[in-house]
């Protein structure tokens, strides 16, 4: 890339304003910019992450994977496997509890359907597990698993998620799987899930709409590529209980569903989080703690198992690919009337995450516009012999809004609007609610909710700045074949799943005047850690340093479902919020009792109790000893444990603009300049809340404009390395804006909504627009690679509408004639 | 086979498979800065310094490194520190995973390049990926630290 598309000029954006609450921040830990409080040690290299930490004596796992896309186990003949020095054990789907489950994060009863065994007669994908190896090293392993003589039968395979509804292939006749709760569970149709919901007539007011937009776009599967692949390691302590390390995003989940699949007792499972290599919803999920864990119970040796990065690629999860079709009718003058989703979403060869990624391709979405008299939703999520999909950052609402918001950016052509003041007209504000909310929750109904935050106008006004929009003019030529061009589109999250997610945290005053905060939140490479420390610093009235932070350990945190569904500031946070306002209310009474004064007639400041007539004063740091060591009778542990449930999950918002620059000769687009304006209520650290929106954005253009996951015509992977599967690199940018806007959300902890996923919906969509600016073609097939980009300008230049938008006159044409 | 590496100034007898490449033996010998992240040399996040430069250790062979100097990350723990100061002031450290390889290589560049422009940044570190942070932090932290070492 050129330094001339990283010209800040180019753009005529002002200079970038004070930060988020610079003048107005009245916190004086919350809100602002603090070091990470594991960040120095990760730079240096300590020993953090799961696999730097396994015993020295563990055995090494290996697994022999399928490769075919769908068979069935004929036989497993491990005897020359056996035969080799040094291995412990060969383990096959016989030796596995036949107990179905799901390896799908989610709370209990879980959405998905328990349609999995750790191991299975039936291999559905290529990479799916057929046997477990364990051996004194890991060269040793590796020899054995290939001397594990496997014989299938191999079955035809449904390949095509267009083709497996009803197909005569049915990928799971099992008779022991089910659904928890109805979720339109139809296996012998190769359904994993189903959901329809109407409000209004929507037939009848599109029927009605003077204007009509139809669209549909497919968006293709994507991969999380954390930099640390899936690990864990087991072993049994002194107890005998089973103790299990892993990058997991869901501690609780893991060890709930693992006693499920192992039929042991959750008492007897410990599942410890330490630092995690990056999730994005990848690590959502079991992968590979079961089969460590059935090594160390087979064995009584400690066990671990690193995944190879082929094997993240083949066998873990990607996001889910779908088609997305979208209906609006409308008014000549832009007013929505009526709003039309629906959905084939696929969900590989089991159903993790099946029924709720795709219902909040609806539920996060279609809220935007909520100014319609009727809308509908509606679809299914099918199996197919492909690696399974599950979680991924945006979890649906990307591919929901990649429908959405290509039609309303089709809705301002036809009308010859500015698509911007088209979404302005017929977005959601603050004080408005959808009945969406109230209709759709994930895998459940939805809980009513008013928008008590929402700064949508601001970020447009901002965004049309920082990008300079000018409706007249979002398409010029730079340079011969050089076509500069800009889109935009907005969007919108949540913060929490309401009345299913929990968090909970325990706050413990300390010899010294320190804090202990134990939460159950899951960092997951974000700043968890560093921001829930902030809220208890914040409530507590002391500094960061006087906050010990200690998270995601089953036996010695206290419960939270983890981190997902951008809960974690929300749930976790308001949690951590009302342990520290408890606890400051604890130390406050005790040390009025030891002052000989009312509670009330106590002044707490600057880490000292006063009494109001000013005589007697005590410092927290001697306070804390006298609590522990010196009060005879009075000695006690001033603790406090809360827990927060969300009644509500408000939502962070964005708007996005881009401009990119399209190469017509080559079809290579780049991009310029993604500048974005988010609203996520107070951000508690506004430097780690603009990091992590801005590496939203770049996984969001990256599944824009190149990163797909491709199959062979059989079935096998062929973006199996990060050769074949390229991820966005320092030079693969221009430039990357983003502000926060002020905002406050009176439910949240000292204001805060959500930062995690709001940052990776709006790419896929606002590049698209800006290509149909430029080339008046609608790209529907993601990603938009070269290949593709150039149909569309060549379709574009036949039809003479590409060049028509261009600045200034709209005679020339592109590409040019040589 | 046996091989004699320096690795970080101190004289390390190991043991290796032919055909083993360096990171798994550096990991095994308690080296386990050096990340292993994605096995085909293209995320660097096993980067070393081989007498003083970059390369990827997952795509070494081991038995090259025989009677050579290797610096890891600990090997340069002050200057590493220093630098970490500028990114955890950005919140570009994000995960951490990538941040010793990616760090060393910072450090290689400020040997290497007197005054680089941010599209050098960009070029020399481009082998360093990054999923968590969409780099705009740490090209800001680079340029800030770059800034302070001419102070």
């Amino acid at each position: 890339m050129s330094e001339q598309h990283r010209d800040p000029s180019a753009s005529g954006a002002p200079a970038r304003p004070a930060p988020a609450l610079s003048a107005t921040n009245k916190f004086h830990v919350v809100a602002h910019d603090l070091p990470k409080v594991d960040g120095e040690g990760l730079v240096l290299g300590r020993p953090a992450y799961t696999d730097d930490l396994a015993p020295a004596n563990a055995l090494y796992v290996k697994l022999v994977r399928s490769p075919h896309a769908f068979a069935r186990i004929v036989s497993i003949d491990a005897a020359v496997a056996l035969a080799l020095p040094g291995v412990a054990c060969v383990l096959t789907w016989k030796d596995c509890p036949r107990v179905p489950y799901t390896r799908a994060g989610q709370g209990n009863p879980e959405p998905s359907p328990h349609d999995r065994f750790i191991l299975d007669e039936f291999v559905r994908y290529v990479g799916d597990e057929v046997a477990v190896i364990a051996a004194e090293d890991e060269a040793t392993a590796e020899k054995a698993a290939a001397f594990v003589a496997v014989k299938y039968e191999v079955l035809e395979p449904v390949l095509n998620f267009e083709n497996a509804l009803d197909n005569p292939i049915i990928l799971h006749p099992e008779p022991e799987i089910h659904e928890m709760f109805p979720i339109g569970f139809e296996p012998k149709r190769n359904i994993a899930a189903a959901y329809h919901m109407e409000l209004g007539d929507v037939e009848a007011e599109i029927a009605a709409s003077p204007v009509k937009i139809e669209t549909t776009v497919h968006t293709q599967a994507q991969q999380h590529v954390a930099m640390e692949p899936h690990v864990a390691f087991s072993y049994l302590d002194v107890h005998g209980r089973l103790v299990i390390y892993t990058s997991t995003q869901n501690p609780w989940h893991t060890r709930r569903l693992l006693g499920l699949a192992l039929q042991k007792p959750i008492r007897e499972i410990r599942i410890v989080k330490p630092r995690i290599g990056g999730g994005f919803g990848g690590k959502q999920q079991i992968h590979v703690e079961p089969f460590v864990a059935m090594v160390t119970l087979k064995t009584g040796r400690p066990a671990r198992l690193a995944l190879t990065r082929r094997e993240v690629f083949e066998a873990t999860f990607t996001r889910h690919e779908m088609r997305v079709s979208v209906r609006l009718g409308a008014d000549p003058n832009g007013h929505l009337r009526a709003i039309d989703m629906q959905i084939l979403s696929n969900t590989g060869a089991y159903g993790e995450h099946a029924l709720t990624t795709f219902m909040v391709a609806g539920s996060k979405t279609l809220p935007l516009y909520n100014k319609i008299a009727a809308v509908r939703f509606g679809g299914h999520v099918v199996y197919t012999n492909k690696v399974s999909a599950g979680a991924y950052r945006g979890y649906g609402a990307i591919q929901g809004l990649t429908g959405l918001e290509a039609a309303m950016d089709e809705l301002a052509h036809k009308i010859g609007m500015d698509p911007v003041e088209l979404r302005r007209m017929n977005m959601i504000h603050e004080g408005e609610t959808s009945d969406v909310f109230r209709i759709m929750g994930e895998g459940t109904e939805g809980v009513a909710m008013t928008i008590e935050s929402c700064k949508l106008e601001e970020c447009i006004a901002r965004g049309k700045e920082l990008i300079g929009w000018d409706p007249a003019r979002l398409v010029r030529e730079v340079a011969p074949g050089k076509l500069r061009t800009k889109g935009m589109a907005i969007a919108m999250q949540g913060s929490g799943i309401p009345l299913i997610d929990m968090g909970s945290a325990r706050v413990e005053f300390q010899d010294g005047g320190f804090f202990k905060l134990h939460v159950g939140a899951t960092d997951l490479g974000t700043g968890s850690d560093t921001i829930l420390a902030q809220i208890a610093a914040e409530e507590l009235g002391v500094e960061m340093k006087d906050i010990v932070v200690h998270s995601s350990d089953t036996d010695h945190t206290p419960f939270d479902v983890g981190a997902y569904a951008s809960s974690t500031t929300y749930v976790s946070g308001s949690a951590v919020q009302r342990a520290a306002r408890s606890l400051r209310e604890e130390l406050i009474a005790a040390a009025a009792r030891k002052l000989g004064a009312a509670p009330g007639d106590i002044v707490y400041e600057n880490k000292n109790f006063r009494s109001a007539d000013g005589k007697n004063t005590l410092s927290l740091d001697d306070f804390s000893f006298d609590t522990l060591y010196h009060d005879g009778a009075a000695m006690q542990t001033i603790a406090a444990t809360e827990s927060f449930s969300g009644e509500k999950s408000p939502p962070p918002y964005m708007a996005a603009f881009v401009e990119i620059e399209i190469d017509t000769e080559t079809g290579k687009v780049d991009v310029v300049h993604y500048a974005a304006v988010a609203d996520v209520g107070t951000p508690i650290s506004p430097m780690l809340a603009k990091v992590q929106i801005e590496g939203g954005i770049l996984q969001g253009i990256g599944m824009a404009l190149y990163e797909n996951v491709r199959y062979s015509e059989k079935g096998h992977m062929l973006s199996h390395n990060m050769m074949t599967y390229p991820i966005p690199s320092r030079e693969d940018v221009g430039r990357i804006t983003v502000e926060i806007v002020d905002s406050y959300e009176p439910s949240g902890p000292f204001g805060a909504k959500s930062a995690g996923e709001i940052g990776i919906d709006t790419p896929p969509s606002a590049i698209a627009n800006a290509i149909r600016n430029a080339t008046g073609v609608r790209l529907t097939e993601y990603p938009f690679t070269p290949e593709r980009v150039l149909a569309a300008i060549r379709a574009g230049a036949a039809s003479g509408s590409i060049g028509s938008r261009l600045e200034g006159a709209g005679a020339r044409t592109a590409p040019r004639a040589k | 086979m046996k091989l004699t590496i320096t690795i970080n100034g101190k004289n390390e007898l190991l043991e290796c498979a032919p055909g083993e490449m360096l990171t798994e033996v550096l990991r095994r010998a308690g080296y386990v800065e050096v990340k292993k992240g994605c096995d085909t040399g293209n995320c660097g996040a096993c980067t070393v310094l081989l007498e003083g430069k970059p390369v990827l250790s997952c795509s070494y062979l081991a038995a090259r490194a025989d009677g050579k100097n290797i610096t890891t990350i600990q090997g340069r723990v002050d200057e590493a520190r220093r630098f970490a100061q500028f990114l955890t002031a950005e919140g570009a450290d994000q995960c951490g995973f990538c941040a010793p390889g990616f760090t060393l290589t910072v450090l290689a560049m400020r040997d290497e390049l007197a005054n680089p422009s941010e599209a050098d940044i960009r070029h020399y570190l481009a082998g360093n990926l990054c999923r968590c942070s969409g780099y705009e932090g740490q090209i800001r932290a680079i340029k800030n630290y770059l800034e302070a070492q001419h102070e």
